[in-house]
């Protein structure tokens, strides 16, 4: 198990290596100045000439790779000039909320669409199944920013039951000590159950609108992925000789049906975390989406290359992550192959 | 109160009651402000590159200069600065040398800085010497008042620090007033500065090492930044608010929202059509405007280059501009008009003041006519999409007015990324765009925006050597009377010429709850929460 992972993560080290090049080269492709960007309110020419001299833009670009490569063998990401913070600290400090909004929102989506995908599939046409139908559809043609807004404006401003939308605390209260980063987490490490309760209620209503978004292909293809197995013949078997309904139902059924389902949590697991930009701005939680695009649009180099490496490394990650689940659900499925 | 009380009381309530937030907001205590913006500041000091306006005000809060401006009550109530009158900050008094070419400013002798060391001279020497050095905005901003050379700055006795002019520039004094020319703490800035970073511009960046009225109790970039005051100040009367929390809530109708909730005090920025219609419901909420000085949205025509190189066909375009629709639908009247005025012969030197142009479709056609330009052309009409929310409906309006004439402009929208850039590349047919310069000067604003000496500014690359002459004597002028002639002739030449055609003088609007008190407007347009309190 160990080596199979170990070679998973050398493996990797190609990719890795192919996402650096290329982040490299598509930054500097951005048709964006960084220097005319930042040279600021009464910019001359020659203001701007000063400034790209001191981002070390008028060398070449090898030479530019060079000086990044150097910094990155040194884990230096480099320095965010809109936001003026080292970018390693900033996306250690920003990723936890994402991971945390992501998780949370995938949870709230689980909860909701496993037992609604696997009661549509087991009586079909049913209004469950009509209900299942409908919350779907509107799930995915509802974008989130619009679910996002409107349920702020009807719990928060209109009942007045959601706390404010400021972000991932009100300002009464202090952030816990960082341990993971993720504020649940830590308020319950260390033990402030008020620190968790305030934290949690910032975190419903952005959970939710993700977790809307993402319901609709767990749903889907909990249902699909439940009527073909319902319909196989070990199934038949199994009712044939008279096991339990709810035996058949979870621990046959449920059991193979889950494997697309994984494959489908993994993929819009890593979907979400980079691109719930729109909820971040919304309920002004300080993610990574938003990082990235505000980082892309003031053409800040340094930033978007730290993200779009974080990711790669992530999505290296949850991949391994989730062949090893396969192996757990599945026996009949080899880490080898 | 202390950060445990906060978390004790905070936490019970939560717990107790799981009510909602406004219970917090009821018992928040009198001096403590939560103020949310779109975006806060990316650097605690002004001079790093990059540092962005929100950042601006970091440092007009947390360090000193030597003067600031005296302050103004206009007929209707509202507060301004007056950048006529400089008043003491760190330095008690200042006198011009009788030659003219030098002042000398004796500091307060009980000064200090947050640290606790004393603000002395050497330390506005460093600051000043650091500012006119580093390049980039702090030493073009230094520039602007003629202060240019560390060696103008003149270290006398620990209190006494003298700057010697290198030519009379009227705006030497008040350049000295503003965020740029704030005074660090030199000894603790040296300590942290390294051999690549000699004036220690990467750890200011993220300190504060200055004496100002507020200190920063912590910073989250891209989310919030918490002000404590500074209780030894003496710089100035010690402000009311004991703390200033200010988050970045990046969604403009959820800022609206935690405004009329009553879940923040004041918020400096939301669109035009907010602002206008938060004003209009009245409630809890008020909303202070005052015309941004020195400023103006304009539709800019590249003059170097057919078909805007014709006076004819510039003025024909200005005749076509449907303002009034454009000051409905796209600024939502947050803004005073910058047109219709009787004639193009400026009688005062008030500035920004309305042009004689107003939309005459038929003089327009005669003016093309008279061009030779009667079938008019193509064209593009770009704008910074970072202003999209006034510039599009602005640019969309213009682009169906200009049709009539038969002008066929395609929209290129830029992203706010490229737009210095594009900008600077200065091939750009016609802009729309903003413009607004920190000293209240005519002159100043001709200096960046008309002269041929073609800064970024002068978007539209007007040259013109009659102009430019008009422009320098007036900067230099010795007495008011030329001064004032100056300044006339040059507004009347550029209204004459219109290579931009002035539109709306824009509005700084600032949006807070009803028992928020002291507002006062500043030129660098962002919060001081030094004058603000709560009734």
């Amino acid at each position: 198990m160990l080596k199979v992972i170990l070679w998973r993560l050398i493996g990797a080290i190609p990719n890795l290596i192919g996402v650096v090049v290329i982040t490299f080269l598509l930054t500097r492709a951005l048709p964006g100045d960084p220097a005319a960007f930042f040279a600021g309110q009464a910019a001359t020419v020659e203001a701007v000439e000063q400034i790209r001299e001191k981002l070390g833009l008028n060398k070449t670009l090898p030479e530019q790779f060079i000086v990044y490569l150097k910094d990155l063998a040194r884990g230096d990401f480099g320095l965010s000039l809109s936001t003026g913070q080292p970018v390693a600290t900033e996306i250690i400090q920003r990723l936890p909320a994402s991971i945390e909004l992501t998780f949370a929102g995938l949870l709230f989506a689980v909860a909701i669409a496993l037992p609604l995908g696997v009661l549509a599939a087991t009586r079909p046409g049913s209004w469950i199944d009509q209900l299942c139908r409908i919350i779907t559809t509107a799930g995915v043609s509802l974008p989130t920013f619009f679910t996002g807004l409107l349920l702020s404006y009807v719990f928060y401003f209109l009942l007045g039951i959601a706390p404010s939308p400021l972000g991932r605390l009100d300002p009464v209260f202090m952030s816990p000590r960082a341990i993971t980063g993720m504020y649940l987490i830590d308020s319950l490490l260390t033990g402030e159950g008020g620190l968790f309760w305030a934290a949690f209620k910032q975190l419903i209503l952005p959970a939710i609108t993700m977790g809307l978004f993402v319901l609709a292909p767990l749903a889907r293809m909990t249902r699909a992925s439940m009527l073909g197995v319902l319909s196989s013949d070990f199934i038949r078997t199994a009712r044939a000789s008279g096991l339990k309904g709810s035996t058949i139902l979870y621990t046959y059924a449920f059991r193979n049906a889950l494997l697309p389902v994984v494959t489908t949590l993994g993929m819009v697991f890593s979907f979400l975390l980079g691109s719930n930009v729109l909820v971040e701005k919304v309920f002004a939680w300080p993610g990574i989406g938003s990082y990235a695009i505000e980082s892309l649009t003031a053409s800040d180099y340094a930033p978007i290359q730290g993200f779009v490496l974080t990711m790669g490394v992530l999505y290296v990650l949850l991949n391994l992550l989730i062949d090893l689940a396969y192996a757990l659900i599945d026996p009949r499925v080899g880490l080898e192959a | 109160m202390k950060r445990r009380d906060f978390l004790q009381t905070g936490s019970a309530a939560a717990v107790a009651a799981t009510l909602p937030l406004e219970v917090f907001a009821q018992t928040r205590p009198k001096d403590v402000l939560v103020a949310a913006n779109e975006f806060g500041p990316n650097s605690l000091d002004i001079h790093t590159v990059g540092a962005n306006r929100p950042s601006y005000a970091v440092s007009w809060m947390c360090y000193d200069r030597l003067m600031t401006f005296g302050k103004k009550t206009l007929p209707d109530g509202q507060v301004m600065y007056d950048y006529t009158k400089l008043e003491p900050e760190l330095a008690e008094s200042w006198a011009v040398a009788k030659d003219g070419n030098s002042v000398t400013f004796k500091l307060r002798k009980n000064a200090k800085f947050h640290d606790g060391t004393p603000i002395t001279a050497k330390d506005v020497k460093w600051s000043f010497d650091r500012a006119v050095t580093v390049g980039g905005f702090p030493s073009f901003q230094m520039k602007a008042g003629s202060l240019e050379d560390p060696k103008q700055f003149v270290v006398v006795d620990d209190h006494t620090f003298r700057v010697d002019f290198l030519r009379r520039d009227k705006l030497s004094m008040n350049d000295m007033a503003v965020p740029v020319a704030s005074v660090f703490n030199s000894e603790l800035v040296k300590k942290n500065a390294t051999a690549q970073d000699p004036w220690g511009l990467n750890w200011t960046r993220n300190n504060v090492a200055g004496g100002g009225a507020f200190k920063v109790e912590s910073w989250k970039p891209g989310q919030e930044i918490i002000y404590v005051r500074n209780d030894d100040w003496k710089n100035g009367p010690l402000p009311k608010l004991k703390r200033v929390i200010q988050r970045d809530i990046p969604n403009a109708g959820n800022r609206r929202a935690l405004l009329v909730k009553g879940d923040i005090d004041i918020t400096y920025t939301l669109p035009p059509k907010d602002f206008s219609e938060v004003a209009k419901e009245g409630g809890n909420v008020k909303v202070n405007s005052l015309p941004i000085e020195n400023a103006l949205w304009y539709l800019g025509m590249l003059s170097n280059k057919a078909p805007f190189n014709n006076p004819k066909v510039r003025q024909a375009v200005a005749y076509a501009v449907p303002y009034d629709k454009l000051y409905d639908s796209a600024l939502y009247g947050r803004g005073a008009k910058m047109y219709g005025a009787a004639t193009n012969d400026v009688k005062t030197i008030a500035w920004p003041q309305p042009t004689a142009y107003k939309n005459d479709i038929a003089k327009a056609k005669a003016l093309m006519a008279e061009a030779g330009m009667a079938n008019g052309f193509e064209t593009t009409l770009s704008f910074d999409l970072g202003n999209a929310t006034v510039s599009e409906p602005m640019a969309i309006l213009i682009q169906e007015s200009l049709a009539s004439i038969g002008i066929k402009a395609t929209i290129n929208k830029v992203p706010g990324a490229n737009w210095r850039a594009a900008l600077l590349k200065k091939d750009m047919p016609m802009v729309i765009n903003r413009f607004g310069g920190w000293l209240n000067f005519p002159e100043y604003f001709f200096f960046w925006c008309y002269h041929g000496q073609n800064a970024v500014f002068n978007t539209m690359s007007y040259q013109n050597d009659k102009l430019d002459k008009m422009i320098t004597n007036a900067r230099f002028a010795e007495s008011k009377a030329i001064y004032d002639g100056e300044v006339k002739a040059m507004l009347r030449l550029a209204y004459e010429e219109v290579p931009r055609i002035p539109l709306f003088q824009p509005l700084q609007d600032v949006a807070m709850q009803k028992n928020v008190m002291g507002y006062m407007y500043w030129f660098h347009l962002e919060p001081d929460y030094r004058q603000l309190y709560k009734s």
